[in-house]
C-alpha cells in the first residue's frame, strides 16, 4: 500500500454540479502508467480535470500520497503532481527554456528568480526529453511534437512524484507519437513516477499501459491490465464500432468486410495473403480466404474482413477434409488469387488447390 | 537571441532622463540645462521651473509608467496584446465617476481633494472592469473583449457630456480640458501623492510577476504550478484599476499608452518576463509620455494640445500593427 500515489475515493465529477461519472475508484501506483480510454466525449477529461483540481469534484475525494488533496495548497500539490495538458498554447516572446523553467515555480522564492541549482535541473529535463537543443529557439516556432517534448520537460521541471497527462499524443505524427511515449516509459523506469493520462491511441494504449481504464459516459466500465481489457467483442462494444473490428493481438483496427458472397478465392498464408486481403476490402470485392491454419499470421485479418475462411487447426499440416471445403467454396468464386509462393509439407494441399484453380483457368 | 538586459535598461533610463530635461527646458521660456541645474541647486521658489515646468514633467513621467504599468497587468490577464485601460474603457468609467463627484460637490462649493478623486477614478474603473469581466464571460474571443471595452468608453464618455451640460460655467472650463487628457496644473501635492500611490503600485506589482509568469502559460497551467488563481486575478484587477485610476483622476482618459509601450518594451527586450517587463514599462511609459507631453506643448506653441490626440497618434497604429499581426498566428513578436 505504500507505493500508492494517488487514489481516489467515492470521486464524482462532472459540470455545474451534474454529476458525470459518479463512485469512481482509481488507484495507482508508483512505477506503473495508467490509461483512461474510452470514445470521445466519455469524460476522460472530465475525470483527469478533477484530479488535477481544475474542476472541483461533486463528491468523495482525490488522495496524493494518502493525504486529501482537497485540504492540500496549490504549492504543495505542485511539488508532488504536475500536469501536461491537450490544448496549445503559444506564450509571447518565450524560449523553450523559458517555458521549461516555469515548472521550477514551486521551487522558487517570491520572485521568482532561479537559482543555478534550478537552472541546471531545467537542462537535465530538457535533455531528458531530447529537447536540449531547442532551449534558445522561439517556444511558439518549434513544431507540435518538439512542444510536446519541452512541456513534458516543464511538467518534469516540477519534480513530480504524480504525472498526469491529457491526450499527450493529439496533434504529433506518428513518428512523435511513439517518441513521446518512450520517453515517457524510460522516465517511469528511471524515476519510479506514477502516470495518470488519457490517451485517444488504443493500440498506443495497449503497448504502454500497465492497467487500463474503461470510461464510458456515465461509469467507469471496467478497468484492469491491458491483456484483460483489450479483448476484441469488448473494445468493440466500448467505442460502439459497428462497422469494422478489433484486434486484441495487434491492438489494430480493420474496417468492415465487403457484404455479399465471396467472388474472389485468396489462397495465403504465412502473411502472403493479407496485403491482398486489404486490396478486395479497398475495392469493396467480398472474397473467402484459405486454408490458412488457426495459428497463421493471415488469419486474424482474414477472419476480420473475409467473407468466409477455410480453416485447418492449429499447428496442422492442412488436411484433405479442409481442402474439399475449400475446394468447395472455391467452385463459387469467379476468380481465385494466389499471392502464396512458398509451399511446404504443412500447406502442400495449398500447392494442390492452386493447381486446380489453373486447370478450372479461374487462377489470375 | 537575447539581448542585454543592463544595457537595455541604461538605454530607456538615457532616454528617460534626456527627456526630463528636454521637457523642464522646453517651453515658452526656453531654460537652457546650464539654467535648469542652477535653479535645481537653488531652493525652491515659485519660478517657472519649480512652480509649473517641474511638477508638470514629474507627472508626466510617473503617470505614464503607471499606465504602461497598468496596460502590462492587463495584458496578462486576459492573454491579449490589445487590452489597456483606455481600449477597455476603463479609463472611460474612471473619468464618468469623477466627473459626477467633480458637478455635484463643486457646484456646492465643496472642495474635492486629491485623494478623494482617485477614490472615485477607482470606483469607476472597477465599474467598467466589472462590465468588462462580464463581457469576457459570456464572450471570451479577443476581438469582442476590444469591442465590448470601446463600446463601455463610448456609452461613459456620453453620460460624462450629459452630466458637463448641467454643470456651472467656472466648472466646465476645468472638466471639459481634464476630461480631454492633460498634465496642466499639477501641483506638488499631487505630485507627492501620485508618487506615493504609483509606487506602491509598482512595487506590489513587481511581487506579482512570478505568478505573471506562470499565467504566460495560460490559466491550467498556472494553477497546476501552484497560483492560486483567484486571489491572483483579484490582485492583478485591483492594482491594475488603481494605477490607471491614480492616472484618471490627475490627468484624465491618456488613450494607447498602455498597449503600446509594453509592446514597444517587450520588443526591445526580446522577453516578456514580468520581472524585467514590468520596471522597463514604467520607464518606458515615463519616457513615451514625457515625450507625448513634449509634442503637445510645443508643437503648435503656445497653444496646448490635449496629451491623449498626441499618444493616439503615436499609439493607435502599434495597435492596428498588433491587430495585424496576431491574425497571422505567429504572435505579435518582432
Amino acid at each position: 500500500m505504500r507505493d500508492i500515489k494517488l487514489y481516489t475515493e467515492h470521486l464524482a465529477v462532472g459540470y455545474n454540479g451534474r454529476v458525470l461519472i459518479g463512485d469512481i475508484a482509481l488507484s495507482l501506483r508508483q512505477g506503473q502508467i495508467m490509461t483512461l480510454i474510452g470514445p470521445n466525449g466519455a469524460g476522460k477529461s472530465t475525470i483527469l480535470k478533477s484530479v488535477i483540481r481544475q474542476l472541483s469534484p461533486l463528491g468523495g475525494a482525490v488522495y496524493l500520497n494518502g493525504r486529501d488533496m482537497a485540504f492540500m495548497s496549490e504549492g504543495e500539490a505542485a511539488r508532488r503532481l504536475s500536469v501536461l495538458m491537450t490544448g496549445q498554447i503559444r506564450p509571447e516572446l518565450m524560449t523553450c527554456f523559458d517555458v521549461a523553467a516555469a515548472g521550477r515555480y514551486p521551487y522558487t522564492g517570491r520572485l521568482g528568480i532561479l537559482s543555478r541549482e534550478d537552472r541546471e535541473k531545467v537542462s537535465e529535463c530538457l535533455e531528458l526529453v531530447h529537447a536540449a537543443g531547442l532551449a534558445e529557439q522561439d517556444f511558439t516556432r518549434i513544431s507540435d511534437g518538439q512542444r510536446q517534448r519541452v512541456l513534458l520537460a516543464r511538467a518534469l521541471c516540477q519534480e513530480p512524484e504524480v504525472l498526469v497527462l491529457d491526450e499527450p499524443t493529439s496533434f504529433l505524427d506518428i513518428r512523435h507519437k511513439l517518441e513521446l511515449l518512450a520517453i515517457l516509459k524510460d522516465m517511469v523506469r528511471r524515476r519510479q513516477l506514477a502516470v495518470l493520462m488519457s490517451l485517444h491511441e488504443l493500440d498506443l494504449a495497449q503497448k504502454v499501459s500497465d492497467w487500463a481504464v474503461c470510461v464510458r459516459g456515465d461509469r467507469i466500465d471496467r478497468q484492469g491490465p491491458p491483456e484483460e481489457i483489450f479483448a476484441p467483442e469488448y473494445i468493440t462494444d466500448l467505442y460502439g464500432v459497428a462497422r469494422g473490428s478489433y484486434s486484441a493481438l495487434f491492438g489494430s483496427l480493420e474496417l468492415e468486410r465487403p457484404p455479399g458472397a465471396p467472388e474472389v478465392f485468396v489462397i495465403g498464408g504465412g502473411g502472403a495473403g493479407i496485403p491482398v486481403y486489404r486490396r478486395l476490402q479497398r475495392q469493396g470485392v467480398p472474397f473467402a480466404a484459405g486454408v490458412l491454419p488457426e495459428n497463421d499470421m493471415d488469419f486474424p485479418v482474414a477472419a476480420a474482413l473475409a467473407a468466409q475462411v477455410v480453416t485447418e487447426a492449429p499447428f496442422q499440416s492442412i488436411g484433405e477434409a479442409a481442402l474439399r471445403r475449400a475446394e468447395a467454396v472455391m467452385g463459387t468464386c469467379r476468380r481465385v488469387l494466389c499471392p502464396l509462393d512458398r509451399f511446404g509439407p504443412m500447406n502442400e494441399k495449398n500447392r494442390l488447390l492452386r493447381e486446380l484453380a489453373r486447370q478450372a483457368g479461374k487462377l489470375a | 537571441m537575447r539581448r542585454s538586459y543592463p544595457l537595455c535598461f541604461a538605454l530607456l533610463l538615457a532616454a528617460l532622463g534626456g527627456l526630463l530635461v528636454w521637457s523642464v527646458g522646453a517651453g515658452s521660456v526656453y531654460l537652457s540645462p546650464g539654467e535648469i541645474l542652477s535653479a535645481l541647486l537653488s531652493p525652491p521658489d515659485g519660478g517657472i521651473l519649480w512652480g509649473i515646468r517641474l511638477p508638470r514633467v514629474l507627472a508626466a513621467a510617473i503617470l505614464g509608467g503607471a499606465l504602461s504599468v497598468s496596460g502590462f497587468l492587463l495584458q496578462t490577464f486576459f492573454a491579449n496584446p490589445i487590452a489597456g485601460p483606455f481600449v477597455l474603457g476603463i479609463s472611460s468609467g474612471a473619468k464618468l465617476i469623477v466627473s459626477l463627484c467633480m458637478v455635484a460637490l463643486l457646484s456646492r462649493g465643496v472642495v474635492i481633494s486629491s485623494m478623494a478623486l482617485i477614490l472615485a477614478a477607482f470606483a469607476g474603473s472597477m465599474l467598467s472592469m466589472g462590465f468588462i469581466l462580464l463581457l469576457s464571460r459570456r464572450a471570451p474571443q479577443a476581438g469582442m473583449l476590444v469591442v465590448g471595452g470601446v463600446m463601455i468608453g463610448y456609452i461613459c464618455s456620453a453620460i460624462t457630456d450629459f452630466v458637463v451640460t448641467f454643470a456651472d460655467d467656472a466648472n466646465i472650463v476645468n472638466l471639459h480640458n481634464w476630461s480631454l487628457g492633460s498634465f496642466s496644473g499639477v501641483s506638488w501635492d499631487n505630485v507627492a501623492l501620485m508618487a506615493l500611490v504609483v509606487g506602491a503600485g509598482l512595487l506590489l506589482s513587481l511581487l506579482l510577476a512570478k505568478p505573471m509568469g506562470a499565467y504566460q502559460l495560460g490559466e491550467g497551467y498556472a494553477r497546476s504550478m501552484g497560483v492560486n488563481i483567484r486571489r491572483f486575478r483579484v490582485e492583478l484587477i485591483l492594482l491594475s484599476s488603481m494605477l490607471s485610476a491614480c492616472v484618471t483622476a490627475f490627468a484624465g482618459p491618456i488613450s494607447f499608452v498602455g498597449i503600446a509601450v509594453p509592446h514597444l518594451v517587450k520588443s526591445l527586450f526580446r522577453t516578456a518576463q514580468p520581472l524585467v517587463i514590468l520596471p522597463a514599462c514604467f520607464l518606458g511609459g515615463g519616457a513615451f509620455c514625457l515625450l507625448c507631453d513634449l509634442i503637445a506643448r510645443t508643437a503648435f506653441a503656445p497653444r496646448d494640445m490635449s496629451i491623449s490626440s498626441v499618444t493616439a497618434l503615436l499609439g493607435a497604429p502599434i495597435v492596428l500593427y498588433l491587430m495585424a499581426s496576431r491574425r497571422g498566428g505567429r504572435g505579435g513578436s518582432l
